[in-house]
């Protein structure tokens, strides 16, 4: 298990190397400066001056470099994301990239993660349901259902709840970050799709499971009907959901973009959409860093959870 | 690998059949027709441009019973408005609503059929050779995939999509000089530069599905007789992959040809509401959604410029996702449960 872990903490950091390289060069290749594009005109002398200080000048595989840590910066010495060092935002050149993800990273996180819960409980009780009622109206209802809500984008359901919760019945606020209140929509709007698919990858794999002998022995054991579910059925039916935990997090990542755009919540996904806007390269790794990091984490959480619930699987 | 291997035939008998008598496909199929219809003649049947501003700014749409005051205010604006004249409204600066969601659909389905088939291209070739070869090469093929999976994908892809857009518009606006590019560039090309990007980039995101996929039907298929047969007649490789292994993928690959439409239109308009794709004064769903929230406020609500535009997208992604789950159960009858 130990090796397991660390094997996994080592392709983590492979992993984010090349996703901040390729981010990086991609940023800076692309057309337009960050310390040119005010509207007012720097001199050159000042953009080179400015490039100099923030160790954007010369080629772009040595600014790469530099930014990595693997390389001397313009001061003599090694700083940079491996030595932890996320250096300074390029448009508000007082704040430090940590700075601003440390902010921003909290409204995020618990958005994220209400999501999540919401999907996965609601996801699987209602995908249990569905396969226990299995060809009642109440089954194809709910994939129905599911199906629709996987199609509709977050982007209009969102705009649609806020119209209906917030303006007309006022019973929500419109957007923001004023506290608990101002989560509901957010979360419940990123958790719909996902609800939907875990509700259907449930149906799909507690039939698989219902048919199985060993249900039929925990039946024939005189066990209740509610302690084969949940006992037995369940911890086997939830494997595929514990498997989609994984892309559901990378989705929720990308997901939440939006939602914080919907929702004007000061959240990473307003920073990162800016900071491509505004060729900011070390705000915008900085937000990869951070995404791939949780990603990756949340892949190994994974692992180690469908272990725990399968015992037959071994971790190499 | 942990995909179920299945044995596939090329087209299981009577696959048309069971679909049509799928009453939803039938729906589906007839609703993406309809919308398909509206995308390709809609601009000559209606005659308003979408780019067309007009006095009549945020109008709401015409059909409804005209109230008093709007009656006035088009009066101020320069003339009556008929009833079907703007049947879905108008936005901000008086261009049609109706038009808009038209050219939004040709963007969408455009960029959502092609980025689906450059997907299809890619994740295809990958797998077949991938399974085909196996070995060694299989197995780094499939750590790339994994490598890839826990990328934020489409974060890189915003990106990207500023990296190359201006130099592809750039490309456009010289090729339209040079002797010999100027045949195939046509003048005006470069405005068309954002949709290649969008659908290059975004079907170079979506083939991870696809490829795993035809792995692993690869993976089954090449230990058949039919193949062994095929290489006993001394039969080159690229033949077995294109005339043998291909047409017995035809079914797996058309189901997720489905599927991966839908996610391409959702992730271009994804892109475009957040002001990253395409942009004024040309129109996408996610633009014209973009739009649309934007001018939410407490006090008037423009519900049309967010209804219709949400409304078409639904319908045809709700559409495509059916028709995709329908063609799964029709041409791969074991997946069926």
């Amino acid at each position: 298990m130990p090796t397991f872990i660390l094997r996994r903490i080592l392709a983590l950091v492979f992993v984010l190397l090349v996703a901040v390289t390729a981010t990086f060069c991609l940023l800076r290749l692309a057309p337009g400066n960050p310390f040119a594009l005010n509207e007012k005109q720097s001199s050159p002398e000042i953009i080179a001056a400015q490039e100099r200080k923030f160790d954007l000048d010369r080629s772009i595989p040595s600014q790469c470099a530099r930014y990595l840590g693997v390389m001397r910066n313009n001061e003599g010495h090694f700083s940079g994301l491996l030595q932890g060092n996320l250096k300074s935002c390029l448009k508000f050149k007082d704040r430090t990239v940590m700075e601003l993800i440390s902010q921003a990273l909290p409204v995020s996180a618990i958005l994220g993660v209400s999501a999540l819960l919401l999907a996965t409980t609601i996801g699987v009780w209602l995908g249990s349901i569905a396969a226990v009622r299995k060809n009642t109206w109440l089954d194809s209802a709910t994939m129905l259902g599911a199906l629709v809500a996987i199609s509709v984008p977050t982007f209009v359901t969102g705009p649609a709840l806020v119209l209906v919760f917030s303006l007309w019945l006022g019973w929500l606020p419109v957007g923001g970050w004023t506290g608990i209140s101002s989560l509901i929509l957010p979360a419940i709007t990123l958790a719909g799709p996902f609800i939907a698919y875990i509700a259907r990858l449930t149906r799909t794999s507690m039939l698989e499971v219902l048919n199985q002998d060993f249900v039929r022995t925990a039946h024939a054991k005189g066990l209740s009907e509610k302690r084969v579910l949940y006992k037995h059925v369940l911890k086997v039916g939830i494997l595929p959901v514990v498997s989609f935990l994984g892309p559901l997090a990378a989705n929720l990542l990308t997901g939440s973009l939006i939602i914080e755009s919907v929702f004007s919540l000061p959240g990473m996904g307003g920073f990162f959409v800016n900071s491509v806007l505004n060729r900011d390269v070390f705000l915008c790794c900085g937000s990869v860093t951070i995404y791939c990091t949780l990603l990756v984490g949340m892949n190994l959480f994974v692992d180690i959870a469908y272990k725990w619930l399968d015992p037959r699987i071994r971790l190499e | 690998m942990s995909e179920p291997i299945s044995i596939p035939t090329a087209q299981p008998p009577g696959a048309w059949r069971r679909l049509t008598r799928n009453r939803v496909a039938v729906a589906a199929m007839i609703i993406l027709a309809g919308i398909a219809f509206v995308a390709i003649f809609g601009p000559s049947i209606f005659p308003y441009s979408p780019e067309k501003v007009t006095p009549h700014s945020l109008h709401p749409p015409s059909w409804l019973p005209l109230v008093a005051e709007q009656a006035k205010l088009d009066l101020d604006h320069g003339g009556a408005v008929g009833r079907w004249q703007h049947p879905f409204g108008t936005d901000m600066n008086g261009r049609d609503v109706f038009s808009r969601v038209i050219q939004g659909a040709r963007v969408s389905l455009i960029v959502g059929l092609c980025g689906a088939l450059v997907s299809f291209f890619v994740g295809t070739t990958y797998g077949l050779i991938a399974g085909y070869v196996g070995g060694r090469t299989d197995n780094v093929m499939m750590r790339f995939i994994e490598m890839l999976h826990s990328v934020p994908r489409l974060i890189i892809v915003i990106v990207a999509i500023f990296t190359f857009g201006p130099w592809l518009e750039g490309w456009l606006h010289d090729a339209q000089s040079s002797p010999w590019l100027h045949y195939i560039v046509r003048p005006g090309a470069e405005g068309y530069a954002k949709i290649m990007i969008l659908i290059l980039c975004l079907g170079l995101i979506e083939w991870l599905a696809m490829a795993r996929i035809v792995r692993g039907q690869v993976l089954a298929l090449k230990e058949q007789q039919f193949v062994l047969a095929a290489r006993a007649l001394g039969q080159s490789h690229t033949r077995i992959l294109l005339r043998h292994l291909l047409p017995n993928l035809i079914g797996v690959i058309v189901v997720y040809l489905t599927l991966t439409i839908p996610a391409v239109i959702l992730d271009e308009s994804f892109l475009s509401f957040l002001g990253l794709g395409i942009s004024d004064p040309q129109a996408s769903w996610g633009s014209l959604l973009s739009d649309g929230k934007n001018v939410i406020n407490p006090i008037h609500s423009y519900w049309w410029l967010l209804l219709f535009p949400a409304a078409a997208m639904s319908l045809t992604l709700v559409a495509l996702n059916f028709l995709g789950d329908a063609l799964r159960d029709a041409l791969d009858p074991r997946a069926r449960r």
